[in-house]
């Protein structure tokens, strides 16, 4: 570094220039030095060789300087990395919760203790401002790792009846290359996982610090594995047969891929993804305030941020005043050496990311009305001036495109619902920012914004205590909080290998309708009404003996579009009080109470089983409507302990449309088991019966119009379950699919969900027992958290 | 007095405006948010080694050198005035080449009774005198008796008023009050500069201090000020940012450049070097010289003082190294 010092102090006394106020990198240098600019991998504890021998440059993008050269870890030494995980998963995972505490909080300490090298080289390394991963991204480390010995120590409290995973395959981002890796590592060694970690390729270097204090803290062999690649190294992680889960945060185009790559794999999935996160300013906000909070929005770490807020949307009244005040504060930014704590911006990450941003504004400058900020740029390095376009309209390409750089695209509106509107036109749903002194606008809007993250007069507040992640295209998982830790959890139990069943078979002697009386046509049902199949096409049933019971509507993609339409005009459903929706959920175990000798004979009737079985599954039905009724105004979302003098609220959210495949082993209780819970946390759903014995479910419309359950809440669809759930697990407009039936697809479902990154929950093969799956375990699949941070204070 | 930019020129008084209550009425401020950007502001912006040093000075030449103390008398005052004209030790502003500067404070602040002994020290050395009024600390002596004080003052000598404002119209949010009072107050001043002292440490909210900013500017105020330093909490950066904030928009609006003096509390060089940070940041270069900011303080001098000797020898100073004031 060189830093200009000639300036005699008459001249500044005049001019009241800051001047240079350069970190020293010396300590940094020299621990580089001291390793020969040159790291192995770090695998069962030990710094060793890549098998390939091959290395790659790490460059300070502040200056292109060399700062070290990181190993290419190739197949064999991902491999080795897995096998040293695996080894030592069960010790670790039975070291116990005080044990596992003992390690994160020694490598909390070591964090701390080195807490000015962590910054400094992660400074160099990725060339974001000394201050901030001096004061935001180190400080954040710590305290995840002391959160997460907290949650080591809880365990058997906080989550019980789950256990880890197993092994976890990390694949992490450049931008905040060492937060990353705690909000990775720390939730999977708390609750017992042991971890293969990919740093970027851009930022591999405070990971090997990193693995260096792992050393220090005397953490077993094994239990933390970094090894150093590009791209074909993570997707050998991720597609590693011997890893249970993958975690992996970076772009939404890798996340589809890696969706894709593990799609029937039965790994458990993480997903952090891009996102272009609106950022709300009302007439009546502290416009001064709101200016300063956008810096911290989207000229934090260059605009290098997932959840940027990256969309300005401010109300018309105020616009013009507030885009002068944004372009003022522009002016005032200042963007140097990453190394220089009085400046606001550092480097982008590397060469080709500004070539990226560069040609992306490029593409869609001419839509808007582009400022730059005046400030100086250095001569040299990567460097991308603060810019606003406004005057772009949501179809501008740039509204729409994530930019990840310090780019701020604007846009106006005229009323909240407008805002809403706007905020929600994207595929991404990561964050939101409202800024409004009124909290019954902001508490009204933090809700209706489809994100996982909103701050209230605020941007970019983190921390350990509250989950962070994503909805839609941004992905699905959390980090932080108990929320998170879920990612890292299965439930105690196993379930048999699926035994599919199939329906019996028609017997030509018996081909009139058995049943005495006037016939009864199953049809679907729509929008709370009994419609007949698009295609006008039935599918007979036959029971044991062979003999016609019923036809069915042989349900066509038509009719799953209609489904889905249905079921989105349902969802003021998510707004029912709790009160109302247990009340309906009651009044659904009442009515089908009062046919219990009918669904019990319909059951052995269908299913060819005993009577004590056929009632046994009948009374667990409504064991199951009763407890979803019980949780649905008591399944409550929590206030997080954040340190700032405000809350933050996390709200179980409804996922909005799931598309439901029951399984054929409890052909009534499958049906109950998920919907029951599905609609208690105010889901709307497009149900695909058991395939073999639909009757249970198309018996049950009459129960449902009798109870006051809202038309289009619960949709169903018979037919075959394969062809629709595709229909399903296609369709853009459908949130999360569950797949429990009995064919071997819940691969090629997860594969087709990738493309909008739905959630999905598939039964990979197993025969689940509905008795043994606990309400609470499915209440989580039916939601999602959202925190909503509200800071206050006045005098 | 501190030499002026050049270019500088006599900046035309704040003639205020009319009472605008629309405007008032529509002030927000989001106290968490301006706390935040007042916490991380000292650090983004880091002055080092001979900017430092400079940054130093310029605070040095905007301090308004304050005694408000019952125990005040002529011999108090005149050895105050000595250091008002001789700041820095003569061997420091050798070594740090700044002789040029012929460095001064900003004013001598000081009681109405002090007035004449302080004016009669500061003869010829350029420096103005303020006098605290208006039946300081409290302002609640009949209005009558708070305008004739002024006066006399201005009559003494004293070319800066440092008045404060009824607290109770902001409480009431009775504005046509506060203006009328502040209107009253700068008319009593004449020619001499009137600065309105809000006691922000009483207003309590945010939202009171940038009301009651914003209706001094509007009564014609030259310059706006935190506290007496009597009050439980003076300056801070919240408060300072909220009311700068104010002088922002009031100069956009109507394009008069209206002053700013925190006072109390201020007692270290780091914490100068942050305010001066923040009004360069939020209010532009031009509003770090003394006819536009001005430090209240009493024991800040003596530290700025260690810190120049600090960057000249290398070596920690102490405080009994630099004359008293």
């Amino acid at each position: 570094m060189q830093w200009d010092e000639a300036m005699n102090i008459t001249e500044i006394f005049k001019t009241m220039e800051y001047g240079p106020a350069p970190e020293s990198d010396s300590a940094a240098q020299a621990w580089l030095e001291k390793h020969n600019r040159r790291f192995g991998l770090f695998i069962n504890g030990e710094f060793i060789e890549p098998s390939s021998t091959e290395y790659f440059e790490s460059r300070a993008p502040a200056t292109g300087e060399l700062l070290s050269e990181v190993a290419r870890a190739a197949q064999e030494d991902v491999d080795q990395a897995v096998a040293a995980a695996r080894t030592a998963q069960p010790a670790w995972e039975a070291l116990g919760g005080q044990g596992r505490a003992r390690y994160l909080y020694a490598l909390a300490r070591l964090v701390q203790k080195h807490a000015r090298l962590f910054s400094v080289l992660e400074s160099l390394d990725n060339g974001k401002p000394i201050r901030e991963s001096r004061d935001i991204d180190i400080p954040l480390v710590a305290r995840h790792f002391y959160y997460h010995a907290g949650a080591a120590q809880l365990m058997n409290e906080q989550v019980p009846g789950y256990q880890a995973v197993g092994v976890a395959g990390q694949v992490i981002p450049w931008n905040f290359p060492l937060l990353m890796l705690a909000w990775k590592i720390a939730p999977a060694l708390a609750m017992g996982n042991t971890v293969v970690l990919k740093p970027a390729e851009y930022t591999s270097i405070t990971a090997l610090l990193f693995a260096e204090i792992c050393q220090e803290a005397g953490l077993p062999k094994g239990v933390v594995n970094i090894v150093t690649g590009e791209g074909q190294t993570g997707s050998m992680i991720v597609s590693h047969p011997d890893i249970d889960k993958v975690a992996f945060t970076g772009s939404s185009r890798v996340g589809r891929i890696i969706r894709e790559a593990t799609a029937g794999s039965g790994k458990s999935l993480t997903l952090e993804l891009g996102g272009k996160s609106p950022y709300i300013v009302f007439d009546d906000a502290d416009l001064d305030s709101a200016v300063e909070g956008l810096v911290n929005a989207i000229w934090f770490n260059q605009g290098q941020v997932c959840c940027a807020g990256s969309r300005l949307l401010v109300q018309e009244s105020v616009s013009e005043r507030f885009y002068v005040k944004v372009r003022a504060r522009m002016d005032k930014l200042r963007v140097g050496h990453p190394l220089d704590k009085a400046i606001d911006m550092g480097a982008i990450v590397d060469p080709k990311q500004l070539q990226t941003i560069t040609e992306l504004v490029a593409k869609g400058e001419d839509e808007g009305e582009v400022y730059r900020s005046s400030c100086e740029l250095p001569s040299q390095g990567c460097y991308y001036p603060p810019t606003l376009i406004t005057d772009l309209s949501p179809s501008a390409f740039l509204m729409q495109e994530e930019i990840f750089g310090p780019v701020l695209v604007a846009t106006t509106f005229r009323i909240p619902s407008e805002a809403v509107a706007l905020a929600n036109n994207t595929k991404y749903g990561l964050a939101a920012s409202v800024w409004t002194e009124n909290i019954n606008l902001a508490l009204d809007l933090a809700p209706k914004i489809n994100c996982g993250v909103v701050w209230v007069n605020g941007a970019n507040f983190f921390d350990a205590a509250a989950g962070f992640g994503g909805r839609r295209e941004s992905g699905f998982g959390r980090e932080g909080g108990i929320e998170g830790l879920y990612a890292y959890l299965k439930p105690k139990r196993n379930f048999a290998p699926l035994v599919p069943v199939k329906a019996f078979a028609g017997n030509e002697q018996h081909s009139s309708l058995t049943s005495t009386g006037i016939d009864r046509t199953a049809k679907n049902y729509i929008g709370g009404k009994q419609k007949r199949p698009d295609g006008n096409y039935s599918r007979a049933v036959y029971n044991k003996k062979g003999e016609l019971i019923a036809h069915v509507g042989e349900g066509n993609r038509k009719d799953i579009r209609d489904a889905v339409e249905a079921a989105h005009k349902a969802a003021s459903w998510a707004n029912t009080s709790g009160h109302l929706k247990a009340q309906i959920l009651y009044y659904l175990a009442e009515n089908l109470s009062a046919r219990a000798s009918e669904f019990t004979q319909r059951l052995v009737e269908v299913t060819g089983c005993s009577a004590e079985q056929a009632q046994a599954e009948f009374d667990a039905s409504i064991t199951c409507l009763f407890q979803a009724a019980a949780w649905a105004d008591k399944y409550d979302g929590a206030v997080h302990n954040v340190p700032i003098r405000g809350v933050a609220l996390a709200m179980n959210e409804p996922m909005g449309v799931i598309g439901i495949a029951c399984s054929s082993t409890q052909p009534l209780l499958g049906f109950v088991s998920l919907v029951a819970p599905a609609i208690a946390m105010g889901n709307t759903c497009i149900v695909l019966p058991s395939e073999p014995f639909p009757l249970l479910a198309t018996d049950l419309y009459q129960v449902l119009e009798t109870s006051d359950l809202p038309g289009g809440v619960v949709n169903i669809v018979t037919g075959e379950q394969k062809v629709l759930m595709k229909t399903l697990s296609e369709h853009d407009d459908v949130e999360s699919v569950w797949y429990f039936g009995d064919e071997p697809i819940s691969g090629s479902i997860e594969k087709a969900a990738a493309h909008t990154i739905k959630r999905t929950w598939c039964n990979h093969g197993q025969r689940y027992d509905w008795t043994q799956v606990s309400m609470k375990e499915m209440l989580r699949h039916a939601t999602e958290v959202k925190n909503i941070w509200v800071p206050y204070g006045e005098g | 007095m501190a030499e002026y930019k050049e270019g500088d020129t006599m900046l035309p008084r704040n003639q205020g405006t009319s009472l605008d209550l629309d405007w008032v009425a529509s002030l927000q401020v989001n106290t968490s948010a301006v706390e935040r950007r007042a916490a991380t502001l000292p650090k983004r912006r880091s002055v080092k080694k001979q900017w430092q040093a400079a940054w130093l000075l310029k605070a040095i030449s905007v301090i308004d050198l304050t005694t408000l103390a019952g125990d005040d008398t002529e011999q108090r005052v005149k050895r105050l005035c000595r250091k008002a004209m001789k700041p820095v030790r003569a061997d420091i502003v050798e070594a740090l080449g700044v002789q040029d500067l012929n460095l001064t404070t900003g004013a001598v602040c000081v009681y109405h009774e002090m007035v004449p002994t302080a004016v009669k020290a500061l003869e010829g050395s350029g420096i103005p005198v303020a006098a605290v009024s208006t039946g300081f600390p409290a302002g609640l002596s009949p209005l009558k008796l708070r305008i004739e004080e002024i006066k006399q003052s201005v009559a003494a000598g004293a070319k800066e008023i440092d008045i404060v404002i009824s607290r109770r119209h902001v409480f009431d949010q009775n504005w046509q009050a506060l203006y009328d009072e502040m209107s009253a107050f700068r008319e009593a001043c004449g020619d001499a500069h009137v600065k309105a002292i809000l006691a922000t440490g009483e207003l309590n909210t945010l939202r009171n201090v940038a009301r009651a900013s914003l209706v001094c500017m509007m009564a014609g105020a030259d310059f706006i000020k935190t506290s007496t330093g009597k009050e439980k909490v003076n300056a801070t950066l919240p408060v300072s940012l909220t009311m700068i904030r104010q002088i922002r928009d009031f100069h956009e609006q109507t394009g008069f450049m209206v002053g700013y003096k925190p006072a109390g509390g201020i007692s270290s060089a780091k914490l100068a070097l942050s305010y001066l940070a923040l009004i360069k940041e939020e209010l532009g270069d031009r509003w770090l010289e003394p006819d536009l900011f001005r430090f209240g303080a009493s024991s800040l001098l003596t530290d700025i003082e260690r810190q120049l000797e600090h960057f000249v020898t290398g070596r920690y100073s102490a405080k009994h190294r630099h004359a008293m004031g």
